[in-house]
């Protein structure tokens, strides 16, 4: 069995960038060393098939040394399909414990700002800053974020219970938003 | 009749997705998840007692042949599993739906997820059981796992969310590790069935074997909780809705021991492991009990119990005597259903009560004494009192200790007594605040049996009092009469035990069950 030297030593690097990277307390961090591990899991299953030659099924035919074994590559293919499952799902687990993190449970009880409108009117006042949620936008603008204070806009501390608690200024922004 | 085979896992599959697109109708949704688990149940009782009189069935999907094409296998150690895993979460779902008919009074309707995604679990762990290799195994293992994910975060609590995070991103860990390991293992071998891996692994270089069994092992035993690797379990399971921490307690860690039996009795035969399992076992069940020691939140409690037992199945495991083998199958059923039992019951102290935390529960024996006689049957079975299930089990594995008879079996005798003695402590530590305690005593109570408890971190020290609904009280007391059933009919199970162990003590038969003709 032979195996491409790049490979292996691509598969090294991501296995250790991504456990290095899971190691920390931020969420989306961990979410990137998921995906570099899978991935270098993936390189993994992939060497494992080893060189061109002996393809299972099909044999004595002239274009044997240019086949290689496909089980691998299969069995690549659907871990593939369940770690983009399972992304997808740790996004929105990120999201909802941002969300959590920044506007508390009582966030959930603030209203749609297009509740009680027609389409057109929801259609009228499309802007794509609305996107998110208006009440967000206000939490943010109340607490004193700046853009390169990412301990607070990306990791939410999820491990500690502190965190969920937000001080009065946020609490009384949602407030007024509800009024 | 091999038929039935696929179908225990098809049958939640398709019935998770009808339930999903009837999102809007929960009493159709509850009609369908009630329907199919009760079939699977009937499939799986006439599985068991076809492959206990035939010999295993397998099944080759889609009619390749095993080296290429996947093969589902249900031997007696399968159909057995089968059979126990579909009663509880038969049973876990009624008490559920139990629940949610109480709790639409005061709430909003129930998730409409709840159920598809239970049916998602049931197939995952349906298959997990009936898998024929490894990369099936993995996909199973997926799919019970991404159903937990959903389940645990039910709601989406902060509570929820931090308990979510830790069990999610260790089983991401487990999953990772497990794949890599079939990756090294199909690079050894060049296949990924079961039967086939356990043939040709006995050419290779002991240690080659060695590093590709531990590597397995590694990633089940995060699944199984044993003790190193089992750090997350208390913190993440008390925190789930009670029928959710139910059905994981009871099944979820039992698919990892399932996968370790079989990773140590038909793939890799001529590892020796015999002396890190008994010191893992050890250890799993004195670090286990230690903890459940020191917590005063019932669920909690139960959890620290739950990793502690999962020791003395490693035990019997660990030993690989047929005697041991026959014990340790007996045990795992009884602790599935006396777990299972157990959590329910917690759910129903939850809603009597008000609270799970013993230093402020008090006088639910003249509140609620039908919960306070399922809980006093649960508790004297987990915790090993004689004639119950419990007992039989341990006396079983000591036994087969005994008769294996070195020193280190002996010190893991000692340790799994002291366990047993140390689980009805704390058992009957909350027997004697929650239930025998006076309500009015409550207040104010001092005693040596609360000092220095721990609560649970997550606990506001709300009480919120709601209904229990007869449904929920008529489950979980069918459950602990399966408990008692285990107990009355130990003789006939423990010959299917004993049967069920010579299949697997023998990995030929196996094998052969594959393979008729030859292996490749």
């Amino acid at each position: 069995m032979s195996a491409s030297l790049t490979l292996v030593v691509l598969m090294g690097a991501m296995y250790a960038v991504g456990i290095y990277v899971m190691l920390e307390r931020s969420l989306t961090r961990v979410l990137i060393g998921f995906l570099l591990v899978g991935n270098a899991t993936n390189i993994l299953i992939f060497l494992m098939s080893g060189g061109n030659g002996s393809p299972p099924l099909v044999t004595g035919t002239a274009a044997d040394d240019s086949m290689v074994d496909p089980v691998p590559q299969v069995l690549m293919l659907t871990a593939i399909v369940i770690n983009f499952g399972i992304t997808a799902f740790l996004l929105a687990l990120i999201y909802r414990s941002w969300w959590l993190a920044q506007l508390g449970e009582e966030g959930d009880t603030v209203p749609d700002e297009h509740e009680g409108e027609t389409e057109a009117q929801t259609e009228a006042s499309f802007d794509p800053l609305d996107l998110d949620d208006a009440a967000v936008h206000e939490v943010l603008r109340a607490s004193d974020e700046r853009p390169g204070d990412e301990d607070r806009t990306t990791s939410p501390d999820t491990t500690s219970p502190d965190t969920t608690k937000h001080d009065t200024t946020k609490h009384d922004t949602t407030g007024e938003d509800r009024a | 009749m091999t038929a039935l085979v696929p179908l225990v896992v098809m049958l939640p599959l398709l019935g998770a997705a009808v339930a999903l697109t009837l999102g809007k109708y929960p009493k159709i949704q509850i009609a369908v998840s009630t329907i199919v688990l009760s079939a699977v149940s009937v499939l799986s009782i006439a599985l068991l007692v076809h492959v206990d009189a035939t010999g295993p069935a397998v099944v080759h999907l889609g009619g390749w042949e095993a080296p290429w094409g996947i093969v589902l296998v249900a031997d007696r150690l399968a159909a057995i599993m089968l059979v126990v895993s579909s009663l509880m979460l038969l049973g876990v779902l009624l008490f559920a739906i139990g629940q949610g008919i109480a709790d639409r009074d005061s709430n909003p309707p129930p998730v409409s997820i709840f159920h598809p995604t239970y049916l998602v679990l049931a197939a995952g762990v349906f298959d997990a059981f009936v898998a024929g290799d490894l990369f099936n195994l993995y996909v199973a293992f997926e799919m019970l796992l991404a159903a937990s994910y959903v389940l645990l975060t039910l709601g989406g609590t902060g509570a929820r969310i931090r308990a979510g995070v830790t069990y999610i991103v260790v089983s991401l860990m487990s999953s990772i590790i497990f794949v890599a390991s079939i990756a090294l293992i199909y690079g050894a071998t060049g296949t990924v069935t079961i039967a086939l891996i356990s043939d040709r692994v006995r050419d290779l270089p002991l240690n080659v074997q060695l590093v590709l069994c531990l590597a397995l092992l590694v990633g089940f035993s995060v699944k199984a909780a044993l003790f190193p690797l089992s750090f997350w379990l208390p913190d993440s399971y008390p925190t789930a809705p009670a029928p959710v921490t139910a059905v994981f307690a009871g099944l979820l860690t039992k698919v990892g021991i399932y996968a370790i039996i079989r990773t140590d009795t038909v793939l890799f035969v001529d590892v020796p492991l015999q002396t890190p399992l008994l010191v893992v076992a050890a250890v799993t069940m004195i670090v286990g009990i230690l903890g459940a020691v020191a917590q005063a939140d019932i669920k909690r409690l139960l959890s620290f119990t739950l990793v502690s037992h999962i020791g003395y199945m490693v035990f019997g495991i660990a030993i690989g005597s047929e005697a041991a083998t026959t014990s340790t199958i007996y045990y795992v059923v009884h602790h599935i259903v006396v777990q299972t039992a157990l959590f329910l019951v917690a759910g129903l102290i939850e809603r009597v009560g008000g609270s799970t935390s013993i230093s402020r529960l008090g006088g639910l024996l003249t509140a609620a004494p039908i919960v306070a006689v399922l809980y006093f049957i649960g508790a004297l079975n987990l915790g090993g009192i004689p004639p119950f299930s419990g007992f039989l089990g341990k006396v079983g594995l000591f036994r087969a200790g005994v008769e294996s008879g070195t020193p280190l079996d002996y010190v893991v005798i000692v340790a799994g007594a002291a366990t047993s003695l140390v689980t009805l402590y704390a058992l009957a530590r909350v027997w004697n605040m929650a239930f025998w305690r006076r309500r009015r005593e409550v207040e104010g109570y001092s005693s040596s049996l609360l000092a220095s408890l721990s609560e649970n971190p997550e606990d506001d020290g709300r009480v919120s009092l709601k209904t229990v609904s007869p449904l929920m009280v008529s489950a979980t007391a069918g459950l602990v009469v399966v408990t008692v059933a285990l107990t009355v009919f130990a003789g006939p199970l423990f010959a299917l035990a004993e049967r069920a162990a010579v299949n697997i003590e023998d990995p030929s038969s196996y094998v052969g069950s594959v393979f008729p003709v030859e292996v490749p």
